[in-house]
């Protein structure tokens, strides 16, 4: 492998014009699976959730999840699609084991939505992503190969498949080629999957957790140079798990595809994966040399005709676009939208939002999530969503704040004990000692004990140098290891030196 | 009491309700004959003989508790192999699944489990229903009880030598270009293809997807309507199968056994009137049309101008999902698997199963239908075909507007002797040559015997639009009546 220096970003944009394109795979949240009755719950015993039919066992036949389709025609009418009056699945041939048929049952040149777009707001400013197709399909199973170096199917001594996912619906959304966005093609790629997140969220049609790999994101990239009108070849970019990693892995791909064809060496069309230790992108199979798919229509279904009523139906009872709901949140939270920006970035809507449906107060909600745990989310590189923190446990944590049982210091502590587990604020306020010091006697206590040891102190508060009473807080903090609230120790010290404050 | 076997179905059933034998008697007396004759005829895979023997005791025990049985309850019946039976072996007569035991039964095997029939055992056939002699079984070919060097038709040759030789009344088949009623025609038998999807295809291992289709086999066209009726109807495992009531095919059988066809206008298909048929054949044909005057049905021809297209049509469409629906034999869930050593990759062990375990008939269609949608070739082969097959449909919807009914003979040939189209696979394929247009249709047609031809059973076919299944037993039953039934010289 030579090693190529790698260009620097600004230089990289300054030369080319990226085109970027987005393939993103959402798996339904159906109780059942596409073709058959079994369940589609995530984390069972291997081989357990299936039937002849998600085996491909000979004979057996699909029938059409019919939530499946509806939930299918929900994202793309949210996503501003219009719906096949007509159209059938079709069948993607090629041979893998964890594909129990050998053939992916699919659709191909006649998707059930088409000509969609989605607008999605970066930096204060809208791009409108225009969709090509959202498509209905069956998922795979997965397979784990042992013994081989890499963990691919060359070299395993061993493969093991688990055929629970195998026809788990799963829907297509790909977009058009999105150019002319420059230096922001990374963040628009993110904003974008973020947007598609919410939209299909707000559809409560999956629970879209990357994750979890219940929404997956292939990433196409590929550069023009400057001035130049032909597009350069792209390639796709796989196995990018988070919002994070789209933005990275977008990045990564237009600097490593700049330093190649600075020195004129040319792309190729490729599937390339994201490494999410080193943020660069590694080749995988070529697409030059790719199966041939032998797609055609799947004769053991009869295509979908949706009543145009139905659809009709369905549309009228589409949610708030997330969009427009934020636009509504923004106004209740009463926030600038330079700070409702930081919240949308910081993927703190829902959870804020859900903060107080459980009852904290926006500003509470909003300091927490941006605040404390924001930053721990920045530096572990994690999704807000899975920092550790719920917005129940954020909204008690609020609550002992406002009861006055935590000052902000102790509620910092106590929340630290929330992301490592411990249990709900008020279980880890009473196992770990934190709770404010109101006992009056024992505050007293503390207070007359510190006026003793500072006698020349506490004649310049009786002469009324009341600001002095700080270094007394001070030592009262100190000896209730700052498990007393500031104000009410000053309110103490003055009251027992009988100085009014 | 050996003479159980020579009885049709309709006459088993009411001698089994009345109690005058008991439904094991009935399969005893078809073990008996398997294991006395099936050496020679080869009709069964697998013989199922406690399946049976439980099977029977069920229905004289429900007899005695006195239950209402089913118009079937008792009969005997061979299935095909290629239909699915739970804990019985399937093999759909190739290597590839040598010892696989279903975790689950076909709609049809499930239905005539409900019905109360006794099923015998698994019929041999060309492996996964690909040829018309069955000498593309991984097991042997069957033997026509008729002359026992010839052939017995195929793919469903097992069903219908198992009837013609009295091994069973009943038998189940599935036609994809003509594996029922082309078997029927040169066993002396009747074959029916219902009308696609007016019979299930769930648990049905897939040849071709959108051809396939369950039908019955019979030694009179009252039984076969019995077992249509017993078969037929909605499944919503299958979503290709029609939510429509299944036409009343016993009445229409019933009705035609009068005699009388005053006011049925007949379609004799010009395109299918001599060309490329032996004129033994085509004289006993005539001679069918001729009674069917008699009977006092109008005849006229009709031009079908595009059946003349249906045959390389058919080889395109049938092999193209073939090599699809086959690729799930990969050794990997079921089945044979070939390599499994340690030394190879689980990619060459799949390519090894599937070598070891397609004999070469199969592994030709696969390959012509893989060729046929590849990318780049998609359009001229598959896109083709099918727009023929658009053209073909319109030709039967027209001449449904004139006539009632369309006839021709089954098959150009009588049962051929072994080995006497093999080396051309063009040959075996011009067997189906007026058979494969219906398939293409989607429409019912039934081969009932019409005469016979070098001292060998001819079938005329009766074909009919699409859900009016009732129609050709109507006719099939009229003929019979005239013609009679075939016996076939004593083993």
């Amino acid at each position: 492998m030579t090693t190529t220096v790698l260009p620097p970003y600004d230089d990289v944009v300054a030369r080319y014009e990226p085109v970027i394109g987005l393939e993103t795979h959402v798996e339904l949240g159906t109780k059942t699976k596409m073709f058959c009755g079994c369940p589609t719950e995530f984390g069972a015993e291997p081989n357990t959730q299936v039937c002849p039919v998600c085996l491909g066992l000979p004979g057996a036949l699909p029938v059409p999840n019919r939530a499946a389709i509806e939930a299918t025609i929900r994202i793309g009418l949210a996503l501003n699609c219009s719906i096949a009056e007509w159209c059938r699945f079709a069948r993607k041939n090629y041979f893998y084991p964890d594909m129990p048929k050998n053939f992916q049952t699919s659709q191909y040149d006649e998707p059930l939505c088409v000509d969609g777009y989605l607008d999605v707001e970066v930096d204060g400013e809208m791009v409108r992503v225009e969709i090509e197709r959202v498509h209905l399909e069956e998922d795979t199973g997965k397979t784990l190969h042992v013994g081989g170096a890499t963990g691919r199917i060359h070299g395993a001594t061993e493969s093991l498949v688990d055929y629970n996912r195998a026809g788990i619906p799963l829907v297509e959304i790909v977009t058009k080629p999105i150019p002319g966005t420059g230096a922001k093609a990374p963040l628009v790629a993110r904003a974008y999957v973020t947007e598609l997140r919410d939209v299909i969220r707000s559809l409560n049609v999956s629970d879209v957790r990357m994750e979890q790999g219940s929404m997956r994101c292939d990433v196409n990239t590929s550069l023009t140079p400057a001035g130049q009108t032909e597009w350069g070849t792209r390639t796709e970019t796989k196995n990018v798990n988070s919002l994070r990693s789209v933005e990275r892995a977008v990045r990564a791909e237009m600097i490593r595809q700049a330093s190649l064809l600075d020195v004129g060496t040319r792309i190729f069309q490729e599937t390339r994966h994201f490494q999410e230790d080193t943020g660069d992108t590694r080749a995988g199979r070529s697409k030059e040399e790719a199966t041939d798919y032998r797609y055609f229509p799947e004769p053991d279904l009869v295509p979908m005709a949706p009543d145009a009523a139905w659809v009709a139906e369905l549309k009228a009872a589409l949610p708030e676009a997330p969009r427009l709901h934020r636009k509504r949140l923004q106004e209740q939270w009463d926030l600038t939208d330079q700070d409702m920006q930081s919240v949308v970035n910081a993927g703190a809507v829902e959870l804020i939002e859900a903060t107080i449906a459980a009852g904290a107060t926006a500003a509470g909600a909003r300091k927490w999530w941006l605040g404390e745990l924001a930053r721990r989310a920045n530096e572990e590189g994690i999704e807000l969503s899975t920092v550790g923190a719920t917005p129940a446990q954020v909204a008690e944590l609020q609550q002992l704040v406002d009861e006055g049982k935590l000052n902000d210091k102790l509620a910092r502590a106590v929340l630290e004990g929330v992301v490592a587990g411990e249990g709900s604020p008020r279980e880890i306020m009473t196992a770990r000692g934190l709770e404010v010091v109101s006992d009056t006697g024992a505050l007293t206590a503390a207070v007359d004990d510190a006026i003793a040891a500072n006698p020349d102190v506490a004649a310049k508060i009786r002469d009324g140098k009341v600001a002095a009473a700080g270094a007394l807080v001070g030592a009262v903090m100190k000896t209730t290891r700052g498990q007393a609230d500031a104000k009410t120790v000053r309110e103490l010290i003055l009251s027992r030196l009988g100085v009014e404050g | 009491m050996s003479d159980l076997t020579r009885l049709t179905a309709a006459e088993l059933a009411a001698t089994i309700a009345a109690g005058d034998v008991s439904a094991v008697e009935v399969a005893q007396a078809h073990l008996d004959r398997i294991a006395a004759v099936d050496e020679r005829v080869h009709a069964f895979l697998h013989v199922d003989t406690e399946g049976a023997l439980a099977a029977a005791r069920d229905v004289d025990t429900r007899r005695a508790a006195g239950e209402e049985l089913g118009p079937l309850a008792g009969v005997p019946i061979a299935v095909k192999d290629v239909l699915a039976t739970k804990g019985v072996p399937t093999t759909a007569a190739s290597r590839i699944l040598e010892g696989w035991r279903p975790p689950y039964d076909a709609t049809i095997v499930e239905r005539l489990r409900a019905a109360g029939t006794v099923m015998l055992g698994k019929t041999n056939m060309d492996e996964f229903a690909m040829g018309s002699s069955t000498e593309y079984s991984a097991y042997g070919a069957t033997n026509n009880p008729w002359d026992l060097g010839r052939i017995p038709g195929g793919s469903g040759g097992g069903s219908a030598a198992a009837i013609a030789a009295y091994e069973a009344p009943l038998a189940i088949g599935t036609d994809t270009g003509g594996s029922i009623r082309q078997p029927g025609a040169v066993t002396g038998t009747v074959g029916a293809k219902p009308t696609y999807g007016g019979t299930s295809r769930y648990g049905l291992i897939a040849f071709s997807s959108s051809l396939d289709t369950p039908g019955p086999c019979a030694r009179n066209v009252q039984d076969a309507a019995l077992l249509h009726s017993v078969i037929a109807g909605h499944d919503p495992r299958d979503s290709t199968s029609i939510p429509q009531a299944v036409p009343d095919v016993v009445a229409a059988a019933r009705l035609g056994a009068n005699g009388d066809l005053t006011g049925v206008k007949v379609g004799l298909v010009s395109e299918f009137n001599g060309e490329g048929a032996e004129p033994g054949v085509m004289a006993a044909f005539r001679d069918a049309v001729e009674a069917l005057t008699k009977l006092g049905a109008e005849v006229v021809e009709i031009s079908c101008p595009h059946f003349q297209y249906a045959l390389p049509a058919y080889y395109l469409i049938a092999p193209s999902e073939a090599s699809s629906n086959l690729a799930r034999f990969d050794g990997v869930r079921f089945g044979l698997r070939t390599g499994d050593d340690g030394k190879h990759s689980l990619e060459e062990v799949m390519s090894l199963t599937r070598e070891a375990g397609f004999g070469p008939e199969v592994k030709r269609r696969i390959i012509l239908g893989t060729y046929a949608l590849s990318s780049g070739y998609y359009d001229a082969y598959y896109g083709q075909a099918q727009k023929v097959r658009t053209l073909i449909t319109r030709d039967f919807t027209s001449a449904f507007e004139q006539v009632d009914v369309l006839v021709s003979p089954t098959t150009p040939f009588v049962a051929f002797p072994f080995g006497s189209r093999t080396s051309d696979p063009y040959q075996m394929y011009l067997a189906d040559l007026f058979t494969i247009p219906t398939n293409l249709y989607g429409g019912p047609a039934i081969s009932v015997p019409c005469g016979l031809s070098e001292g060998l059973p001819v079938g005329l076919q009766i074909m009919a639009p699409t859900m009016a299944d009732d129609r050709m037993y109507r006719v099939a039953a009229a003929l019979e009546s005239t013609v009679g039934v075939l016996t076939p010289p004593a083993l």
